[in-house]
C-alpha cells in the first residue's frame, strides 16, 4: 500500500474565513450608510443575521456532508455575494424606480443557498451525474428553448433569453450552462477513448469516427443554433469555448484547441459581419466616443472607474447610478468607482482564486469525469468573469453576461451556487483520504480501449483486494487510487464509469493508520 | 488528462491576469483623459459643487460660493450682479463658465498646480479642497460711476491705469445678472439663458472688449500720430477745404474755421476733410502701421476674452480717406481706443492691460502676482507730447469741453460714427488725465440724438469725466 497525500479538513479555517467575508460585506453596507447619512443602517442586525445565517447553515451542511471540501470556496463566494448585495443596496439608495433590489436579491440568495444545500445533501457523489448524458443534454436544450415558448418568454433589452413565472423572471440559459457542462463531461468521458482513435486526417487534425463525434457535434450545434436564434452571442461563444476546451482535455490533443481557436476567430469575424449589433459593440469598444449617445453606458462605466481612481470614492460616495444597468451588467463598474481600481483588482483576484481552486480540484480528481467536470465548470466561470469584467473595463467588446455572485439576478445566482455545490462535492472527493487497489487489473486492460469498460467485468477481473485493511462496503468510497495531480493518469482514466454501487470489491479505505495520523484524519463514517 | 487541464488552467489564469493588467493600465493611462471629457458629469458636477473662492474688487467679493443644502452643496452668487458680469462671467451648471470664472477656474477651485501645497495639506488633514481668491484690479467707485453714467443705454466704458496697464473700470450695458444662470434651479437657468440669448439688446455681449465698432473721429488720434511721426507738428498747417474723394464724385466738406488751419485746430473741431486728405497723403500703410502699434490686430485681456480691433487691408485712396476719419471698415473695441489715449498719456508706451492683480490660495498665500509689462512703444516721446497738447485743447476749448475737470489736466477726443444713417450714431469719447493716471474710453452705441459731431462730446464726455473723478 502506498502512502497517500492527506488533507486536513480545515473546517475551522472555513469558519474563520467566512466570518472575515461577512465582516467585509457588512462593512460595505454599514459604511455606505455612515458615508451618506452619518448613521448606522437601522436594519443592520437583520442584514448580519441574514448573511450570517446563510453562511453558518451552508458551513454546517458542509461539515456534516462534505467535511473534506475545499475550505476557501465558500468564504470567497460569500464575500463576493455579500459585497454584491452591499453594492446593490447602495445603488438602491439612489434609485427611485427600483429601491428594493437588494431585498429581492437577498431572497434569491436564500433560494440559491437552499438549492446548493439540496445538491450537497442529495449528491454526495457527483458520479451519478455521469450516467445520463443524453437526458441531461435534452434537459439543457429544453431550458434553452423555454424563452421561445409563447406566453412564457420575455423580451428584455432586445434579447429573448428570459422566462417569467408570476412576478419573477428567470434566465434559463444560466442553468442550462451547468446542465450542458455536465452533459458534455459525461459524454466525453464515455467516448474519450474512441474519440482519441483517429479515422482520418482533415486539415492536419485527426478526426475520430463520425459515429463517435456525431452526437457531440449535434449537441453543440443545437445549443449554438438556439442561442444565435435568441441573439445571445455572448453565451453562445461561452458554450463554444467550453465545448472546445472539454474536447481538448478529454482527448489530450492540442490540435482540437488549435482548431477550436481558429473556428472561434472565424465565428467572431463572421458574427461581426452578420450582426449589426455586434458591429455596434465592437465600435463601442474601440472608440466609445464616436457616438456618445449610443455608447452612453460604456462611456459612463469608464467615467465611473476613472472617477474612482486608485482607491475609489468610498462606499456610497460615488455616482454609480449614472451608468445604466449598474446593478446587473455593470456592477463591476460600480464597484470600481466606489472601491477604486484597487478594490476591483481584489475582486478579480478572488474570482481568479475561485477558478484556481476549481482547477486544483480538476487536477486532483481521481476519475476522468471529475476532472472534466471540474475543468468545465472552472473554465466556464473563468470565461464568464473575463468576458463581463473585460467588457466593463474595455478589454473586450461588451457581452451581456452576468457577473457571477455579484450582479443582480436570481437565475445567475442559483446557477452559480449549484456550481459551488458541484465544486464542493468534487473537492470533498478529491481531498478525502482514500487508496486505490484496482490499479493493477485496470492497467492490464490498457491495450483494449475502444469499448466502454463495464464495472462488472472489472470487478470480476480483479482479484481479491490487495490492501490488507478492507473497509465495510461504502457507497461513498472513492474508486480510484490517490493520484494527487501526479502520475498514473492513464490508469486512472481507465476506470471511467464505475458505478459506486458496484465498487466495494475494488476499493478500500484507510480507516486509521497510526503511522500517518499526523497527516490523515480519521474519515468519518458517513452513515 | 492533467497536462491539458494545466494548459486550460494557465489560459484561465492569463485571462485573470489580463483583466488586472488592463484595469491598472486603463487607470494609469486613461483616467486623466476621461476626467477631462466635457461630457463627464461626475467631474463637472463635482467641480460645480466645489467650494470656489471669491473674486474680489477691493475687499468686496463680486462672486462667491455659499453652502446650500442640495446635491451641488455650494451656490455661486454675484452680489453686484450685472455691474461686474463682463468680468466675473457666469458659472452655470448647464452652460459652463465664462470670463474669470472660466479662465481662473482651476485657481478658484483650488485645483491649480500653484496651489499644490495647500491641496496637499488638505489631503493630509482630510479637509475638502477650498478654492483660492482672485483679486481684480478694478475700482468699485469707477465701475459704479461708469455704470451710472451709461444709465442703461447700450454702451461700454473702459478705464485703465496707463502707467501699469491695470484695468480700473470695465462696464458693458445692458448687462445680465450671472445669478440667473448660476442658479441650481436648472429650469430657471435654462429659461434665463434662452431669454438672454433672444434679447435684441444682447445683454450677454461684452461691448467693452468683445465687440468692435467704427471708432469715428476718435481714430483721428491715430491719423494725427501717424502725421506727427511722419514729421509734422501740432502747428503744421493742414488744408481744410472741401475734399473730393479720389475716384469718386462724393466730397467731404465742412466748415472747419478756415481754408488752412493747424493740425491742433483740425483735431479740436474734428475736421473731416482735413483728416481725409491727410490720410491719403500718409497712405494706408502708414495708417495701418500706426494703428497696429496702438494695438489694432491684437487681442488683449485674454482672461476675460477680447477681439482684435481691425484696420482693413487693400484699400483704395477713397477708402483710405474714410478710414483716416474712423469710418469705412475700420473698427475698434472701446478697450482699444482707451489704449490709444493711454499711449499718448504715457509717453508713447502702452502697458500690457491686465485685470487680475493677484491670486491667493485658500490659506491666503499669494500664488501669483501681476507685474506691469510694457507691451509696445506706439509713438515717440515728442509725438506723445504734441498729441497731449492737442488733446488738452480738445477738452479745454474743443468738442470735448464737457470732460473738463478743474485741477486736473485732461486730454480727450470725441467721436461720432454715423456711417449708417439708418441708426443713431455711435458716441465715442476717449481721454486721459494726468492725475489720476487714467485713460478712459466711453462708448455709447445708441446715442439718442441726431447725427451730429457733438454726440461724442455731449453723451460720452461727461461719463468719462465722472469716471476720472471717481478715481481721484
Amino acid at each position: 500500500m502506498e502512502p497517500i497525500v492527506g488533507y486536513r479538513k480545515r473546517r475551522g479555517v472555513e469558519a474563520f474565513m467566512l466570518a472575515f467575508a461577512i465582516a467585509l460585506a457588512m462593512a460595505g453596507y454599514v459604511l455606505t450608510h455612515l458615508d451618506r447619512y452619518h448613521e448606522l443602517p437601522p436594519q443592520w442586525p437583520w442584514a448580519l443575521a441574514a448573511l450570517g445565517g446563510v453562511a453558518i447553515t451552508v458551513h454546517l451542511v458542509i461539515r456534516w456532508r462534505l467535511p473534506y471540501a475545499d475550505p476557501l470556496i465558500l468564504p470567497m463566494v460569500m464575500l463576493l455575494n455579500g459585497m454584491g448585495l452591499a453594492m446593490i443596496h447602495r445603488l438602491d439608495l439612489s434609485d427611485t424606480k427600483a429601491p428594493h433590489s437588494a431585498e429581492l436579491q437577498l431572497v434569491w440568495l436564500f433560494v440559491a443557498a437552499a438549492v446548493c444545500i439540496t445538491v450537497i445533501v442529495l449528491l454526495r457523489d457527483y458520479r451519478v451525474l455521469q450516467r445520463y448524458p443524453y437526458l441531461l443534454f435534452l434537459a439543457g436544450i429544453t431550458l434553452l428553448l423555454l424563452p421561445m415558448v409563447p406566453g412564457l418568454g420575455l423580451d428584455k433589452n432586445g434579447a429573448q433569453i428570459w422566462i417569467h413565472v408570476g412576478p419573477y423572471s428567470f434566465q434559463p440559459a444560466e442553468v442550462a450552462k451547468l446542465v450542458l457542462t455536465v452533459a458534455f463531461a459525461s459524454y466525453l468521458v464515455e467516448k474519450r477513448e474512441v474519440l482519441k482513435k483517429a479515422s482520418g486526417r482533415v486539415l492536419g487534425i485527426d478526426l475520430p469516427r463520425p459515429r463517435d463525434l456525431g452526437p457531440i457535434v449535434v449537441m453543440w450545434l443545437a445549443s449554438l443554433a438556439v442561442l444565435i436564434f435568441q441573439k445571445d452571442l455572448g453565451t453562445s461563444l461561452l458554450f463554444f469555448g467550453l465545448f472546445v476546451v472539454m474536447l481538448y482535455v478529454a482527448t489530450e490533443r492540442p490540435s482540437w484547441a488549435i482548431l477550436g481557436t481558429g473556428l472561434f476567430l472565424i465565428g467572431a469575424v463572421g458574427a461581426y459581419f452578420a450582426f449589426g449589433h455586434v458591429q455596434t459593440r465592437v465600435s463601442a469598444w474601440l472608440d466609445p466616443f464616436s457616438d456618445y449617445d449610443r455608447n452612453y453606458q460604456v462611456i459612463q462605466a469608464q467615467f465611473g472607474i476613472a472617477w474612482g481612481g486608485i482607491f475609489g470614492t468610498g462606499w456610497g460616495l460615488g455616482r454609480p447610478n449614472l451608468t445604466p444597468l449598474a446593478k446587473t451588467d455593470f456592477i463591476g463598474a460600480a464597484l470600481g468607482e466606489e472601491l477604486g481600481v484597487t478594490g476591483l483588482l481584489a475582486i478579480i483576484l478572488i474570482y481568479g482564486l475561485i477558478v484556481a481552486r476549481g482547477f486544483r480540484a480538476a487536477l486532483g480528481a481521481r476519475d476522468p469525469f471529475g476532472k472534466l467536470l471540474a475543468t468545465g465548470l472552472s473554465f466556464v466561470f473563468a470565461v464568464q468573469v473575463f468576458a463581463i469584467l473585460g467588457g466593463v473595463t474595455r478589454l473586450l467588446p461588451l457581452t451581456g453576461l452576468t457577473t457571477p455572485f455579484m450582479s443582480q439576478g436570481g437565475s445567475s445566482l442559483v446557477a452559480n451556487w449549484i456550481m459551488v455545490a458541484l465544486l464542493l462535492v468534487i473537492t470533498h472527493q478529491v481531498r478525502r483520504p482514500a487508496v486505490n487497489i484496482a490499479t493493477m487489473p485496470v492497467a492490464s486492460l490498457e491495450g483494449d480501449t475502444t469499448e466502454l469498460i463495464e464495472v462488472g467485468s472489472l470487478a470480476s477481473a480483479a482479484p481479491a483486494p490487495a490492501a490488507p485493511q478492507v473497509s465495510t462496503p461504502d457507497a461513498d468510497a472513492p474508486l480510484v487510487h490517490a493520484d494527487a495531480a501526479s502520475t498514473a493518469e492513464e490508469e486512472t482514466a481507465m476506470v471511467p464509469s464505475v458505478d459506486t454501487d458496484d465498487a466495494p470489491a475494488t476499493t478500500t479505505q484507510i480507516p486509521h493508520d497510526e503511522s500517518i495520523t499526523d497527516i490523515i484524519e480519521r474519515p468519518e463514517d458517513p452513515e | 488528462m492533467n497536462r491539458p487541464i494545466r494548459a486550460v488552467a494557465l489560459v484561465s489564469m492569463l485571462m485573470t491576469l489580463a483583466l488586472m493588467i488592463n484595469l491598472s493600465i486603463a487607470y494609469l493611462a486613461q483616467a486623466p483623459y476621461f476626467n477631462d471629457r466635457p461630457e463627464n458629469r461626475r467631474v463637472t458636477d463635482a467641480r460645480f459643487g466645489q467650494d470656489r473662492g471669491p473674486i474680489m474688487v477691493g475687499n468686496t467679493p463680486i462672486a462667491k460660493s455659499t453652502p446650500v443644502d442640495d446635491q451641488y452643496r455650494y451656490q455661486r452668487s454675484y452680489p453686484a450682479g450685472e455691474l461686474y458680469a463682463p468680468v466675473t462671467g457666469y458659472y452655470s451648471y448647464l452652460y459652463g463658465a465664462s470670463a474669470l470664472e472660466s479662465s481662473f477656474s482651476a485657481e478658484l477651485a483650488g485645483q491649480d498646480s500653484s496651489q499644490f501645497l495647500s491641496r496637499l495639506i488638505e489631503l493630509a488633514s482630510g479637509a475638502s479642497t477650498k478654492g483660492g481668491t482672485v483679486e481684480t484690479t478694478l475700482s468699485a467707485k469707477a465701475q459704479k460711476a461708469a455704470w451710472k453714467g451709461l444709465a442703461g443705454r447700450k454702451g461700454a466704458v473702459v478705464a485703465i491705469d496707463y502707467t501699469t496697464g491695470a484695468i480700473k473700470a470695465l462696464v458693458t450695458s445692458p448687462s445680465y445678472n450671472p445669478d440667473d444662470l448660476a442658479t441650481h434651479d436648472l429650469q430657471a437657468s435654462q429659461k434665463a439663458w434662452k431669454k438672454l440669448n433672444t434679447d435684441s439688446t444682447k445683454p450677454l455681449s461684452n461691448r467693452a472688449t468683445r465687440e468692435i465698432y467704427p471708432p469715428g473721429s476718435t481714430f483721428k488720434l491715430v491719423t494725427s500720430a501717424a502725421a506727427l511721426e511722419a514729421g509734422m507738428s501740432a502747428d503744421s498747417p493742414v488744408n481744410a477745404t472741401s475734399y473730393r474723394l479720389p475716384g469718386s464724385t462724393k466730397s467731404i466738406s465742412e466748415n472747419c474755421g478756415g481754408k488752412e488751419i493747424t493740425l491742433t485746430q483740425a483735431l479740436m473741431v474734428s475736421c473731416n476733410p482735413a483728416y481725409a486728405r491727410l490720410g491719403v497723403d500718409l497712405g494706408q500703410d502708414a495708417l495701418r502701421t500706426q494703428a497696429e502699434k496702438f494695438g489694432f490686430g491684437t487681442k488683449f485681456l485674454a482672461d476675460i476674452g477680447s477681439v482684435a480691433s481691425v484696420y482693413p487691408d487693400d484699400l483704395d485712396a477713397a477708402q483710405t480717406a474714410m478710414t483716416a476719419i474712423g469710418e469705412y471698415e475700420v473698427a475698434a473695441t472701446p478697450l482699444q481706443m482707451a489704449l490709444v489715449s493711454a499711449a499718448v498719456a504715457n509717453d508713447g508706451v502702452i502697458m500690457q492691460p491686465y485685470i487680475v492683480d493677484q491670486v491667493l490660495d485658500a490659506d491666503l498665500r499669494v500664488t501669483s502676482q501681476a507685474t506691469p509689462k510694457q507691451w509696445s512703444k506706439a509713438i515717440s516721446n515728442s509725438t506723445a507730447a504734441e498729441l497731449r497738447k492737442m488733446m488738452v485743447k480738445v477738452v479745454q476749448s474743443g468738442t470735448g469741453y464737457r470732460a473738463k475737470i478743474s485741477g486736473v489736466t485732461v486730454g480727450g477726443k470725441t467721436g461720432t460714427a454715423n456711417s449708417d444713417y439708418k441708426r443713431n450714431p455711435y458716441a465715442w469719447f476717449t481721454a486721459w488725465a494726468d492725475d489720476p493716471h487714467i485713460a478712459v474710453c466711453v462708448f455709447v452705441e445708441d446715442a439718442e440724438i441726431s447725427a451730429s459731431e457733438i454726440a461724442g462730446g455731449r453723451i460720452s464726455a461727461p461719463i468719462a469725466k465722472s469716471v476720472i473723478e471717481a478715481l481721484r
